[in-house]
């Protein structure tokens, strides 16, 4: 008796599998989209990515972190549909430019944060500069309390700290300092060491920690349009050079008028299509044609 | 001082330090707890995770959670189980047995992030399984199977070898003395084994970032065809787990009550774990009382 | 007769069984005999590219002190240091404290007490690394920056955090161990006489000193391989330790920070796996250790 009931569930199990295997061949195929790369970026993707299931139900969008570098090899190896990086791809070794196609889906703004007891709120990027690269090592040399700076870098080959270097640091030599990965690690070691300063992205920012102004300059969007903030990098999404419909279509929505004024309006990034001027890999900065 | 007196006194030493210890750790619980039982709603359990707005939930984390360890233990089970069978019953006293014993041992003192990016290499890139399910459910399978093991081995070496020998009195195969008496009388520790395991790989998330990956991606809950990719069942989707999104909120998490969810989802999987604890217990209790019966 | 012969030589229902037993069983051990096997000759081939592929001398990777992944300059030394004083420290922390926590449960407290502490001890062992590090980061961090200044990141910190990480582990087993020392010895050693402190140091520990050590490097091994607690509470400063509250970082912590910002096949990314090759003769090492102190070993 129990054997029969054995057989009759496996072969109940079976069958069902069967039929749903059928069913899920039946279905019209979901053209596949990969998004992998740039953690930062995962927020944002994921939520155009909720309100992209409406516009077109026939895609399954699936979103990944794991690091720009990450992104940037598994588009180019082909393993993925679009790699996204908060970094150009000319930057990275590693990587043939010629076999990648460049999408930029939003600009992100980068502020310089320090510990709220600090009480410095403005620092010339000279100033920066100094701090960043050791010559600067208590706060009271730049006017600030008696306390030594505890410089907080961020993990070498990253989008930000690239940014961050090509506009603060011109090619000189960083400090030896603590480095971490994350927006968030680095906004609670702000908040929680006196003395602290570290950058982030302009989308993490909290009542936390004191974001800096530079020379007198906020980092509002409208800065970062007319690039009055330098410090501001953009997001790519790198695909290959023939991109698959379903692929194009959602880089196509991602860059959209609708996309960019709610959701990455929403997420605290800055419209592409407010930007007048534009960056280049190496870092040039011109007025848009 | 005689030697009663050290005795009292090294006691006391004892009791004190141990009683310090433990405070610290009852402490310790008691302070994630206390910080995340109060964010535990119906809500917090029921309702998906926010991108960027506050009041997101777990559900799909939690459920992926359960999920993995349920595809990690119908991996890892049987493989466990069979190994461990044929170290206890077949394997001889020899150079190789030792040798593959050494293996298993290995196996439990690699660095999780060391399985994850193996992990990372072959399931997902080579085998080209992409970040899934599956993938986690296998990285997890090696983490999983030395505890396994060696928890089978010493369950069937429990069972009296009188018990053996009269099933092979009786003329039976030694294969079926394992399988109709052996593993019956180990049952209770096996289950025992294999639950307390599930609980240690729970709160594993090392070795997933880079295997079952760091997204939740939207499923049904209606959709029972686990071939169908919006299925929940589906062990071929990524899947974010409840550990995971502990680890990813705290590191990029955009939403302003980032420690909030943080503090709930730690308080509800360490609940988790408890459950499965008495659960391990219970069950082994009421299989040990209907075998003896 | 030639029927019953036939019978007779045939080989039996039971044999058959047999057969299929012995190949499942064996197929099983085989496979996570070829998975250790796949995933030292994976990780090794990964680890050796930075010197098959890009040039760089073993003997200079493992004996310098400058770690610049973008200016070429590949120096694991400080972050093999720190890895080891920082599971070191946590070993010699806890040691002493899970033989005391230990030999409490068995020797001192009464035994319903016992029955609660298998359980809160696997509740602590699922508890996520995670969760270690945020309570590192949020407690054990502040703290060590009142008590000693500076940033209080460090090897201090992760030391802290480790120590509890490893603490139930450790503490179970070493229980295993003084539970498996025979009731005769304590009777014996009881009837000559002997308080209960003169049994516990001069007749438990000792004979349950390889079981004890055992749980000690298999506490460190754990300790070696942590990677997102120490990387919370560690600073990630890749060079030398200069002091236990300066930041530092371990060979998990530069693992996993570099590991999603570079890219596969170049040399940044190899000089990583080469760290993830070195965590795995460790985690070699420690189980080498680990024969060496207990003839039976342990999983």
């Amino acid at each position: 008796m129990k054997r029969i009931i054995t057989v009759v569930i496996t072969a109940a199990i079976i069958v069902g599998l069967g039929i749903g295997w059928i069913a899920a061949k039946k279905q019209p195929p979901l053209s596949k989209v990969t998004v992998v790369g740039s953690s930062a970026l995962q927020p944002l993707t994921e939520a155009v990515t909720k309100e992209y299931r409406t516009v077109s139900p026939q895609t399954s969008i699936t979103v990944q972190g794991g690091g720009s570098g990450t992104g940037l090899s598994q588009v180019q190896a082909g393993a993925v549909s679009i790699g996204s990086s908060d970094i150009f791809a000319e930057q990275k070794d590693g990587i043939d430019v010629q076999k990648l196609q460049d999408h930029i889906v939003a600009v992100s703004g980068i502020v310089p944060i320090v510990n709220r007891d600090l009480g410095i709120k403005n620092l010339s990027l000279t100033q920066l500069r100094q701090i960043y690269t050791g010559k600067v090592t208590n706060w009271q040399q730049l006017g600030g309390p008696n306390l030594p700076i505890t410089v907080i870098n961020r993990a070498a080959g990253s989008g930000t700290r690239v940014a961050f270097e090509q506009v603060i640091l011109k090619g000189q030599q960083a400090v030896n300092a603590q480095e971490q990965d994350s927006n968030g690690t680095v906004k609670e070691i702000v908040a929680r060491t006196p003395g602290a300063i570290s950058y982030i992205s302009a989308a993490y920012l909290s009542p936390q920690v004191q974001p800096l102004k530079i020379a007198g300059v906020a980092a509002t969007a409208k800065n970062i349009t007319t690039n009055r903030w330098p410090l501001w990098s953009y997001e790519h999404m790198y695909t290959q050079q023939k991109p698959t419909k379903a692929t194009r279509e959602f880089i196509n929505y991602m860059q959209s008028k609708h996309v960019q004024q709610t959701v990455v309006k929403q997420a605290h990034y800055v419209n592409i299509h407010d930007m007048q001027v534009q960056k280049d890999a190496t870092g040039k900065v011109q007025g848009k044609e | 001082m005689t030697p009663e007196r050290i005795d009292k006194i090294a006691t006391g030493i004892i009791l004190g330090l141990a009683v310090m210890v433990g405070l610290v750790i009852l402490g310790l619980l008691g302070y994630i707890l206390a910080q995340g039982i109060p964010h535990i709603s119906w809500h917090f359990l029921t309702s998906g995770a926010e991108s960027f707005a506050a009041g997101g939930g777990i559900r799909d984390q939690l459920f992926n959670s359960l999920y993995l360890v349920v595809l990690t233990m119908i991996v890892s089970v049987p493989l466990a189980l069979c190994a461990a069978i044929y170290l206890s019953e077949y394997a001889p006293d020899n150079r190789r047995t030792r040798l593959l014993r050494l293996a298993i041992e290995v196996l439990s003192s690699l660095p999780s992030v060391v399985v994850g990016l193996f992990g990372y290499l072959v399931f997902v890139l080579k085998f080209g399984l992409d970040f899934s399910l599956l993938a986690g459910a296998l990285a997890l399978t090696i983490l999983n199977l030395p505890i396994l093991t060696r928890s089978c081995e010493d369950a069937l070496r429990q069972v009296p070898y009188l018990q053996r020998q009269a099933g092979l009195g009786l003329g039976m195969a030694k294969w079926r003395v394992t399988t109709k008496i052996v593993l019956p009388a180990a049952l209770p520790g096996i289950i025992t084994g294999a639950i307390l395991s599930a609980g240690r790989i729970f709160g594993e998330a090392a070795a997933l970032i880079y295997t079952a990956g760091q997204s939740a991606p939207v499923i049904s809950y209606t959709d029972w065809n686990p071939f169908s990719p919006t299925s929940f069942l589906n062990p071929m989707r990524p899947a974010e787990t409840l550990a995971v999104h502990i680890w990813k909120v705290n590191s990029e998490g955009l939403v302003p009550d980032a420690r909030a969810v943080s503090n709930g989802s730690a308080a509800v999987l360490i609940i988790t774990i408890l459950l499965f604890n008495l659960a391990a217990r219970f069950v082994g209790y009421r299989i040990k009382r209907r075998l003896t019966k | 007769m030639d029927d019953l012969q036939k019978q007779l030589t045939q080989p039996s229902p039971e044999s058959h069984q047999e057969w299929t037993g012995k190949i499942i069983s064996s197929l099983a051990i085989i496979l996570i005999g070829s998975l250790v096997l796949a995933i030292l000759v994976f990780l090794t081939i990964k680890g050796i590219a930075l010197f098959t592929d890009n040039g760089i001398s073993i003997w200079r990777f493992l004996s310098q002190t400058d770690w610049q992944p973008s200016h070429q300059h590949y120096g694991a030394l400080p972050m093999i240091v720190t890895s080891f004083s920082v599971t070191i420290l946590a070993g010699v922390v806890a040691l002493p404290l899970t033989l005391v926590v230990a030999v409490a449960i068995t020797e001192i407290l009464p035994k319903k007490m016992t029955g609660l502490f298998q359980p809160l001890i696997e509740l602590l062992v699922g508890v996520p690394s995670v969760v270690y590090g945020y309570l590192g980061l949020t407690i054990i961090v502040p703290e060590l920056q009142r008590l000693f200044g500076g940033t209080g990141f460090g090897i201090l910190a992760a030391t802290g955090v480790l120590f509890l990480m490893i603490l139930p582990t450790m503490t179970s087993m070493t229980v295993d161990s003084l539970n498996a020392v025979p009731k005769q010895y304590r009777q014996a050693s009881a009837g000559l006489g002997a308080t209960r402190w003169q049994t516990i140091s001069r007749v438990i520990v000792p004979s349950a000193r390889d079981g004890i050590l055992t749980a000690a490097v298999f506490g460190m091994a754990r300790a070696f391989g942590e990677a997102l607690a120490v990387q919370m509470v560690i600073g990630n400063t890749a060079v030398m330790p200069k002091g236990l509250i300066e930041s530092s970082a371990t060979l998990t912590s530069v693992l996993t920070t570099g590991i999603g910002n570079s890219v596969m096949g170049t040399a940044d990314n190899n000089a990583l796996w080469s760290l993830a090759l070195i965590l795995l003769i460790m985690s070699l090492i420690f189980n080498l250790l680990i024969h060496l102190v207990s003839k039976k070993g342990v999983a």
